[in-house]
């Protein structure tokens, strides 16, 4: 501590190079964030609007300007003048054209049902490898362990033949049953019960409570932070999922999720893509991900989530 | 552990333990029976495919409804010259480009942010982390939608540059299929005609000029958009690391009279090595299985240059019908899938995710 008036603290660098650092932080946290100010802008303007530079973030006054008329979009050179951004939320009336309202519930179902089932079966299973002994534990760990090896692509042919022959493609229990359990949450749910100190399971034992009430009623109730953390991941995962429910429910409209959706509808316009349209299905994506992150932005940034979260 | 337990009659305990066992296997009941029909038997299932000539139109249990083939289908992909060889080996080269740009770039710019941002001296590291780590809640598809909007050919990206540079043309990103190799070497004087005669010499069914021609300009903006939405999950990795570093180290480092950059060579970068494998390996599972953006922004255009391993298994079984085909070059991504993991095992053991 002393000497401090007279050395820099220890470990800091020499000023200039703090501030290129600094620099460089703050320009990447700038690309990091653009884009997205850029899509909520753009959703919010009218079709001639986003053809327009340089492209305004902030609404313009003065806010008068049509830019449908008669329900016609006009194109920028039909329109005289600046075209402004004048706030509409004509892109996310044009999503009605689109069942997108089903699309947001079927990712809520899957999410939810996904992520319900996960927190049953994998902590279960997480805990039976965590404190239970029993012969094998080792080896099926491992197993289990080793199927997050399995590339979601990988499985494409095969999930599609198996679901097709149970009857089960573009439903529901399809969707549960595929991905109702997951390797990586029991890995996180097995870590977690082990940082349990045994002694509370012991003395829930010499209680003459039974394995199943044990972990129910004194291993459960403790365990919310490790729970909370598998929900956020699952539902994370399953909302933004893409290459699982391709196959699973990729081939009807109606049983999309968000994701599948916004990629049907970029491929039904086909070369003119109305941008303000897509760019509201996004912020309607996202914007769900984005309160529960600033719910839990503690829970997100732990590394074991973000190690997961990419599958 | 020392704590004695409770005594209880050895017959009493037997029966425990029975119980136990028994609760443990009811307990992953469940989760094996789940794994197997949905993940195990599909695995063995797809090898087993691989070796058939099926469709997927005519009902795989209808008999004669695919021959075995042998090895064919893995024949048609590697060495026999045809469409299918030349359709994946496109895929193998462009897929191969993209884990080579991706990793090292993502990995890099992980380490520098999360480096910088864990400094003592730094002010709003908690805003810094949230910034970085949005993209990663984003779903690929509408960072894929995003990033076609600002890349556009009268897009964002173009009327940002053209700000910046007079007389700029704007770049087609989205439907530009030169290569970035190929794009610098012909104002030098260097093309496919007159780099020598290697260059129009042949090796799975593309020339040695298409395999050295470097990334298209569009694989290379989806190679930007996969960095800008992979980095930040990859920070808040290495930042947990550096946060286990006991700053007692560096004061006794800086009382020996070390600088902070002798610091970071001697002290940071080593004690992070675990987990800069652990973010590597992350980075080349992903990037080998690079799919969504191909899908949704180009399809595999322009010129099929951005046509990778997993979007011709996609193409391969709903697009042509070669089911055999797409198991076989799910087979093959399996594999290099697997001897990555166990290169990184290998290299690391007792990591924290091995």
């Amino acid at each position: 501590m002393k000497g401090r008036s007279r050395l820099r603290p220890i470990g800091t660098p020499a000023r200039a190079v703090r501030i290129i650092l600094v620099g460089f932080i703050v320009a990447v946290a700038m690309v990091q964030v653009l884009p997205f100010l850029i899509t909520v802008a753009n959703s919010l303007k009218c079709l001639p609007a986003v053809q327009e530079f340089p492209q305004s973030l902030l609404p313009v006054p003065p806010f008068a300007v049509d830019c449908a008329v008669d329900g016609v979009t006009r194109s920028a050179a039909e329109t005289s003048g600046p075209i402004t951004f004048s706030p509409t939320l004509e892109g996310y009336a044009g999503l009605s054209a689109f069942p997108f309202d089903r699309w947001f519930i079927n990712s809520l179902i899957f999410g939810i049902g996904v992520t319900l089932l996960r927190l049953v079966l994998d902590s279960l299973a997480g805990y039976a490898f965590a404190k239970l002994r029993f012969r094998g534990n080792r080896v099926l760990f491992i197993l289990v362990i080793s199927t997050m090896m399995v590339p979601s692509i990988v499985l494409l042919v095969p999930r599609f033949i198996l679901l097709q022959q149970l009857g089960m493609l573009n439903t529901y229990q399809g969707v549960l049953l595929t991905l109702g359990v997951d390797a990586f949450g029991i890995f996180l749910m097995k870590q977690y019960f082990e940082s349990i100190p045994d002694e509370i399971i012991e003395a829930a034992k010499l209680d003459g409570a039974g394995v199943l009430r044990t972990f129910v009623s004194v291993v459960l109730p403790i365990s919310k932070p490790g729970l909370a953390a598998l929900a956020i991941l699952s539902f994370t995962s399953i909302w933004n999922n893409f290459v699982d429910l391709l196959v699973i429910v990729g081939s009807r409209q109606e049983m999309l999720n968000l994701p599948l959706g916004l990629a049907l509808l970029r491929g039904q316009f086909g070369d003119t893509l109305v941008w303000n349209v897509f760019l509201a299905g996004s912020v309607m994506t996202t914007l769900p991900m984005l309160i529960l992150f600033v719910i839990f932005q503690r829970q997100f940034t732990s590394s074991n989530l973000s190690a997961g979260l990419k599958g | 552990m020392t704590r004695s337990p409770a005594p209880v009659r050895p017959a009493v305990r037997r029966s425990r333990d029975r119980e136990e066992s028994r609760a443990a296997y009811a307990f992953l009941a469940p989760v094996i029976l789940i794994f197997t029909v949905f993940l195990m038997a599909p695995m063995a299932f797809t090898a087993f495919i691989s070796l058939t000539d099926w469709n997927g139109i005519r009902p795989v249990a209808q008999p004669g409804a695919f021959d075995l083939v042998g090895l064919d289908n893995y024949a048609a992909l590697a060495v026999e010259d045809g469409l299918t060889q030349e359709t994946y080996m496109r895929a193998l080269r462009n897929t191969l480009q993209y884990v080579i740009v991706v990793v090292p770039l993502q990995t890099v710019i992980a380490l520098v942010l999360a480096i910088v941002v864990n400094q003592a001296w730094l002010r709003g590291r908690g805003f810094f982390r949230t910034v970085y780590y949005l993209p990663s809640i984003t779903s690929s598809v509408v960072v894929s939608l995003v990033f076609m909007f600002l890349f556009t050919r009268g897009g964002i990206v173009n009327d940002a540059i053209a700000q910046v540079v007079p007389g700029y043309q704007p770049i087609d990103w989205l439907n530009t299929s030169d290569g970035l190799v190929h794009l610098l070497l012909t104002p030098v004087g260097v093309t496919a005609d007159t780099a020598g005669p290697w260059a129009s010499a042949e090796l799975g069914g593309l020339t040695m000029w298409e395999w050295i021609a470097g990334p298209s300009v569009t694989l290379s903006a989806i190679m930007m958009l996969n960095i800008w939405t992979t980095t930040g999950s990859l920070m808040v990795i290495f930042l947990a690391a550096l946060q286990t570093v006991p700053r007692d180290i560096y004061e006794a480092a800086a009382l020996d009279g070390a600088t902070s950059r002798q610091a970071l060579r001697a002290i940071t970068l080593p004690l992070l090595r675990p987990t800069t494998y652990l973010v590597v390996t992350i980075g080349l599972i992903y990037t080998f299985q690079v799919f969504d953006q191909v899908y949704v922004i180009t399809e595999g255009g322009p010129a099929r240059t951005t046509i990778t391993i997993g979007y011709v298994i996609y193409e391969f079984a709903f697009k042509n019908g070669q089911m055999g085909l797409a198991s076989a070059a799910a087979v093959v991504l399996f594999v290099i899938i697997l001897l990555i993991t166990l290169v990184q095992r290998r290299i690391v053991r007792g990591g924290s995710l091995s």
